[in-house]
């Protein structure tokens, strides 16, 4: 099941004195559809998913998933519906991967303790299955490359059956063959997803919406080919953009030099 | 087909009851052997007429039957209690930290107990009572806890090795307070201060033992139940907030009730070290990661091996008690040493 997300005016800033790190942003996501925040170093694309994963409070405006003000939900409700894969990556503590997909039933335990049910090994077996993990379900964390831990942070977030998806960076550090097999995943989840991109073909690529963000401003939201024009991505990024047409596949792609 | 948990009963219940039977043979050893030695059969003869009165055939002496019940036992039973709290809150501060270096006497925590109880027994007097020397070793705890987090902010150190730093710097400056108390204290009484510092296990009665049992069981309990977020403390600060952990309060919760652990163990036993940092690692190679294992394998863990540094404590310089902070000074150095160095393999 997927919910729809509402983003209106909300801003923050570390403290109530300092200055703003990200400013007023607004934009409607439609339930089951893949937005791709997209933007230089340092433009806010963090700090905006951290408000919507509810780690930071705005300073003003509000967040709403399902029509629901996730301030007004508690902590582990809004847990029940908003899953986050971030670039954190678990210290050596010895748990396996089926431990820490396991991790994903959290916010949906009940009373004292909380033990897990059939029905959560149910959830966990699927999302490791889902992400092609079973047979790494009892290997240590700390030996699994990069793309494997990747994926294994993807199968938690799943087992949190969660109804929006927040992924920070999902391809960084991951060869070309992980990169595309997180991006075709991400395509067939029925979920609403939001991720962040630095690859602006991939996220042209794999997401309905696009928003770009330039030093905590919101400079477009709309379809990749209306957000991501030459003029706007070259003022943006202080590049030369140009958008070619590549023979072969028929597609478009966008070139970048400098000036 | 693999399941990720459930890993089959049969084997948790050979590791429970492999660890309880360890951990009777050494209860059993620990109090067999001293000073005086005493064939095991006395000590559970003595066991079992205390428990049903006139149960097995008296072969044995009033003086050996108190040097058993009123001396061994309770420092026996002192020293597992010690050894499982600290080992389970050495596990815990390592989740909540994220820091596989954590550990009450590393960061301080320790340290802060020893000053409460010291200005408890050399200045203020048991204006509380009994209860005076736990209580003030909490709040010494407590205090120490909260300048090494005010201090590891205030530096920006929240690093596992910067954090680390904090806790020992602070550690150096509550011990040097904690000896000003000393060297202002009457003389005679500052010398028996200063041997319980060193961790002693000798003055444990029957009657006190109640109330370390009361802390241990509350506040362990309360940690066991709280192993899924422990687990999800682990994995990172944010995800376990995605996960609907309230970070920061949560964090702040085991620290007290780390503190107040520490702070009633140091005020029976004073100073042992290490026990934190290297219990919970020996663990996590034998059970796993998962908090559910290691909390209440720690707590068996730590019991064991406080009886075996008991047992060598006592037995090193016979008829010389050794302070028992020697002994897990020692090893626990060179088990610290030896992580620094695997470390830095991976």
């Amino acid at each position: 099941m997927s919910a729809s997300l509402s983003v209106q005016g909300v801003t923050w800033a570390p403290s109530r004195k300092a200055p703003q790190v990200l400013h007023e942003t607004s934009f409607d996501l439609a339930a089951g559809r893949v937005l791709g925040i997209v933007g230089p170093n340092g433009a806010g694309k963090t700090t905006l998913l951290r408000l919507l994963y509810r780690f930071h409070k705005p300073a003003s405006g509000t967040v709403s998933v399902g029509g629901d003000d996730i301030w007004t939900l508690s902590a582990k409700a809004t847990a029940q519906r908003v899953a986050a894969v971030l670039q954190e990556q678990p210290s050596d503590f010895a748990l396996t991967v089926g431990e820490i997909v396991a991790l994903g039933r959290t916010p949906h335990k009940r009373g004292f303790g909380g033990t897990t049910g059939a029905n959560d090994l149910e959830i966990i077996n699927t999302a490791l299955d889902q992400l092609d993990l079973h047979g790494l379900a009892h290997r240590h964390l700390g030996t699994l490359s990069g793309g494997e831990r990747q994926r294994v942070m993807v199968a938690r977030a799943l087992a949190q059956e969660p109804q929006l998806l927040i992924l920070d960076e999902p391809t960084n550090h991951l060869d070309i063959r992980h990169q595309l097999e997180v991006l075709e995943l991400i395509r067939t989840l029925p979920l609403t997803i939001v991720t962040s991109l630095h690859d602006l073909n991939l996220a042209a690529g794999v997401c309905d919406d696009i928003l770009l963000l330039q030093d905590g401003h919101p400079l477009g939201f709309g379809s990749p080919d209306e957000v991501l024009s030459e003029a706007v991505v070259s003022n943006t990024f202080q590049v030369t953009a140009r958008r070619e047409r590549l023979a072969p596949s028929n597609s478009d792609h966008l070139t970048f030099h400098l000036h | 087909m693999s399941q990720p948990r459930s890993t089959g009963l049969t084997q948790r219940a050979a590791f429970v009851g492999g660890g309880l039977a360890v951990l009777l043979v050494s209860l059993s050893f620990a109090i067999s052997v001293g000073a005086v030695p005493i064939p095991q059969s006395t000590v559970w003869g003595v066991f079992a007429n205390k428990v049903v009165p006139d149960w097995v055939e008296v072969t044995w002496s009033k003086g050996r039957e108190a040097i058993i019940w009123e001396i061994r036992f309770p420092r026996a039973i002192l020293a597992m209690m010690v050894g499982a709290g600290l080992a389970v809150v050495g596990a815990s501060l390592q989740a909540v930290t994220r820091n596989p270096l954590a550990d009450p006497h590393l960061l301080g925590i320790s340290s802060g107990g020893a000053f409460g109880a010291i200005l408890a027994l050399l200045h203020t007097g048991f204006f509380l009572g009994m209860m005076t020397v736990p209580i003030m070793a909490f709040l010494g705890a407590l205090g120490a806890t909260a300048i090494v987090l005010g201090v590891s902010r205030f530096a920006d150190a929240t690093s596992a090795d910067r954090l680390v730093l904090a806790g020992v710097a602070v550690s150096f400056i509550v011990m040097a307070g904690a000896n000003i108390l000393i060297f202002l204290g009457e003389p005679q009484a500052s010398h028996t201060v200063v041997f319980w510092m060193l961790g002693s296990l000798g003055r444990a009665q029957w009657s006190e033992l109640v109330y370390p049992l009361m802390i241990l069981l509350g506040a362990g309990a309360w940690l066991i139940s709280r192993a899924g977020a422990l687990n999800a403390m682990t994995v990172g600060d944010e995800t376990a907030a995605t996960l609907g952990i309230a970070v920061a309060r949560f964090r702040m919760i085991v620290f007290v009730v780390g503190a107040l652990i520490t702070g009633v163990m140091v005020a029976f036993s004073g100073i042992i070290g290490f026990v934190g940092l290297m219990v919970p690692h020996v663990v996590r190679l034998l059970v796993g990661g998962d908090y559910r294992r290691v909390l209440p394998a720690s707590a068996l863990g730590g019991a064991i091996f406080l009886l075996w540094a008991d047992i060598a404590a006592r037995t090193v310089m016979r008829p010389e008690d050794m302070p028992i902070g020697i002994v897990t000074g020692l090893v626990g150095g060179v088990f610290f040493v030896w992580l620094l160095g695997r470390k830095r393999k991976i």
